[in-house]
C-alpha cells in the first residue's frame, strides 16, 4: 500500500491505495471523480487525459504512487463558477455527440492552447489536428472539435 | 494489472540495491511498461522508479558533447534550447514521438532500454554514434543495439544518460504508422566525425540497423539524389499487416531522401 497526498482540483487529498493503482483508478474509484473517462485502458484513446503539474498525461498510464505530491486538474476542476472557455466552445460548436471522449479532448485542448501561448507559437488548424493525435473520438469526425479548440484559443 | 511493489529510490546506489532481485524492473515514463503489465506480458514484482534520482533528467553540454539524462522526457528533449541548437534533428525526432501526453511522460532512457523495432530514438542513437552511459560503464551505440527488444544491458543495469557529439548535420524522416505513430520506416542520417552514418528503424526484423549502401553513397555526395542509385534489399525486412518487406525497402529510400533534404 502507498499513502498518496495530492492536490486535486485545488483540494488536498490523502488516501492509502495499493501500489498498482493507476491514476485513473485513483481519481474515479477512490476520489469518485468520474468525469475522467477510461475508454481503452491501453494508452491509445486519450479519454483519460488529466493535467499533472501542468502537463497533459494519460491517467490510465501512470501509477498514482509515482505522483505523490503532485497537483492534478481533472475536467471537474476546470469550471470556475462559469464554464471554462474550452467547455463553452465545445458547447457552442457542437464539439461533442455522445460526450465520452470529451473530458480528454477538453483537457488536451486546454493543454495545447497553454503550451502554444507560452511558446509564442500560432495554434493553426493543422497544429490542432496534429496535437489531437492521442485523442480518439468515435462520433464527431473531429471537425467541430477542431473548431471548438480554435474558438477557445482565441478566447483564452 | 497484477500486484506490484512501487519504490522511489533517492539515489542510484539505492536503485541498484532494489534491482538486485531478478523480478524487479526499472520504471521510467511507464508509457511502454505499464501497458505491457496490463496485458500481462510483464509481471515484475517490484518497480524501481528512477525519475526522481538527482541527475537522471535534464540536458547539459559537457566538453562539447550533449549529455541527456535518461529520464528526460520526449517533450523536454523536443523543447530544450541546447538540443535545438546542437542537434536540431534530435529535437525534431522527439517532437514526433506518439502524441503530446506520451511525450510528457515517455523518456529517452526508457525508449532505448526497450529497443522496440519501430521506435524512433534507436535510429538517432545509432546514426549519431552516441554513447549510452549506465550505472557501470559507457557503451558505444554500435555495440548497444543487439536485435529486436534486445540490448547490451545486463540484468539490473540502469541507463543514466546518453552522450552525443553534435554532428555537422543530421536529419530524420519517418513514415508513421497511421494508427500508432510508431515508425513503419524511419531513417536518421548524420554527418559525423566518423563519416556519414545512416540508421534505419521500423523496417528491420532485427530492429534498428545501419545501411552500408546508403552510407557509401551519401559519403560520396550528401544530397537527396545520391540515394537514387542505391539498392535497398528487402531481405531481412519486416512483413506484417502494415506493409510487406518490399514496400518497406522502398520506404527506406524515400525516407533517406527526406532525411537528407531536412538535414540541419
Ligand atoms: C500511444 C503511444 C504511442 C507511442 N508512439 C511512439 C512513437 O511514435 N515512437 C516511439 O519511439 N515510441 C512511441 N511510444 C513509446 C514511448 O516513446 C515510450 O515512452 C518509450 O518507448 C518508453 O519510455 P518510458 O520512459 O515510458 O519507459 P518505461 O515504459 O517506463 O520502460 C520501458 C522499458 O525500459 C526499461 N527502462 C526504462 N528506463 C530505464 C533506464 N533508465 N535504464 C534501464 N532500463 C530502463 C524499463 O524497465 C522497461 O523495460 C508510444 C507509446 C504510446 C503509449
Ligand atoms: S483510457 Fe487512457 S488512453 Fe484510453
Ligand atoms: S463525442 Fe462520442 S466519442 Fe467523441
Amino acid at each position: 500500500m502507498a499513502t498518496i497526498s495530492m492536490t486535486v482540483n485545488g483540494k488536498a487529498v490523502k488516501r492509502a491505495v495499493p501500489d498498482n493503482t493507476l491514476l485513473s483508478e485513483f481519481l474515479r474509484e477512490h476520489l469518485r471523480l468520474t468525469g475522467t473517462h477510461v475508454g481503452c485502458d491501453t494508452s491509445q484513446c486519450g479519454a483519460c487525459v488529466v493535467h499533472v503539474d501542468g502537463r497533459a498525461i494519460k491517467s490510465c498510464t501512470a501509477l498514482a504512487a509515482s505522483l505523490d505530491g503532485a497537483t492534478v486538474t481533472t475536467i471537474e476542476g476546470l469550471a470556475n463558477g462559469d464554464l471554462h472557455p474550452m467547455q463553452k466552445a465545445f458547447n457552442d460548436n457542437h464539439g461533442l455527440q455522445c460526450g465520452f471522449c470529451t473530458p480528454g479532448m477538453i483537457m488536451s485542448g486546454v493543454d495545447m492552447v497553454a503550451r502554444y501561448k507560452a511558446e509564442g507559437r500560432e495554434l493553426t488548424e493543422a497544429a490542432i489536428r496534429h496535437e489531437l493525435e492521442g485523442n480518439i473520438c468515435r462520433c464527431t469526425g473531429y471537425h467541430n472539435i477542431v473548431k471548438s479548440i480554435q474558438q477557445a484559443a482565441a478566447e483564452m | 494489472m497484477y500486484d506490484v511493489s512501487y519504490h522511489r529510490p533517492a539515489s542510484l546506489a539505492d536503485a541498484k540495491a532494489m534491482l538486485a532481485s531478478d523480478d524487479a524492473k526499472v520504471l521510467a515514463g511507464g508509457q511502454t511498461l505499464l501497458p505491457t503489465m496490463k496485458q500481462h506480458l510483464a509481471a515484475p514484482s517490484d518497480l524501481v522508479d528512477v525519475r526522481r534520482i538527482p541527475g537522471m533528467s535534464g540536458v547539459k553540454v559537457e566538453g562539447g558533447k550533449l549529455v541527456i539524462g535518461a529520464a528526460t522526457t520526449h517533450a523536454e528533449v523536443a523543447g530544450n534550447a541546447d538540443v535545438l541548437k546542437h542537434v536540431p534533428s534530435l529535437a525534431c525526432l522527439a517532437a514526433g514521438i506518439g502524441d503530446p501526453a506520451v511525450r510528457h511522460m515517455g523518456t529517452i532512457g526508457g525508449s532505448i532500454a526497450n529497443n522496440d523495432p519501430a521506435a524512433d530514438y534507436p535510429s538517432a542513437i545509432l546514426a549519431l554514434n552516441a554513447t549510452v552511459v549506465t550505472d557501470r560503464r559507457e557503451i558505444a551505440a554500435d555495440d548497444y543495439f543487439q536485435g529486436m527488444f534486445t540490448t547490451a544491458l545486463e540484468p539490473g543495469e540502469i541507463i543514466t544518460a546518453v552522450k552525443i557529439t553534435p554532428p555537422k548535420s543530421g536529419g530524420y524522416a519517418k513514415f508513421p504508422n497511421p494508427a500508432s505513430r510508431y515508425a513503419m520506416v524511419g531513417v536518421y542520417v548524420a554527418q559525423t566525425g566518423a563519416g556519414v552514418r545512416v540508421a534505419v528503424t521500423g523496417a528491420g526484423q532485427d530492429g534498428v540497423f545501419r545501411h552500408d549502401g546508403l552510407e557509401a553513397a551519401l559519403s560520396a555526395r550528401f544530397a537527396p539524389e545520391a540515394v537514387d542509385g542505391v539498392s535497398v534489399s528487402a531481405d531481412g525486412l519486416l512483413s506484417d499487416i502494415h506493409g510487406d518487406a518490399a514496400y518497406r525497402a522502398h520506404l527506406v529510400k524515400v525516407m533517406a531522401k527526406r532525411a537528407v533534404a531536412a538535414a540541419a
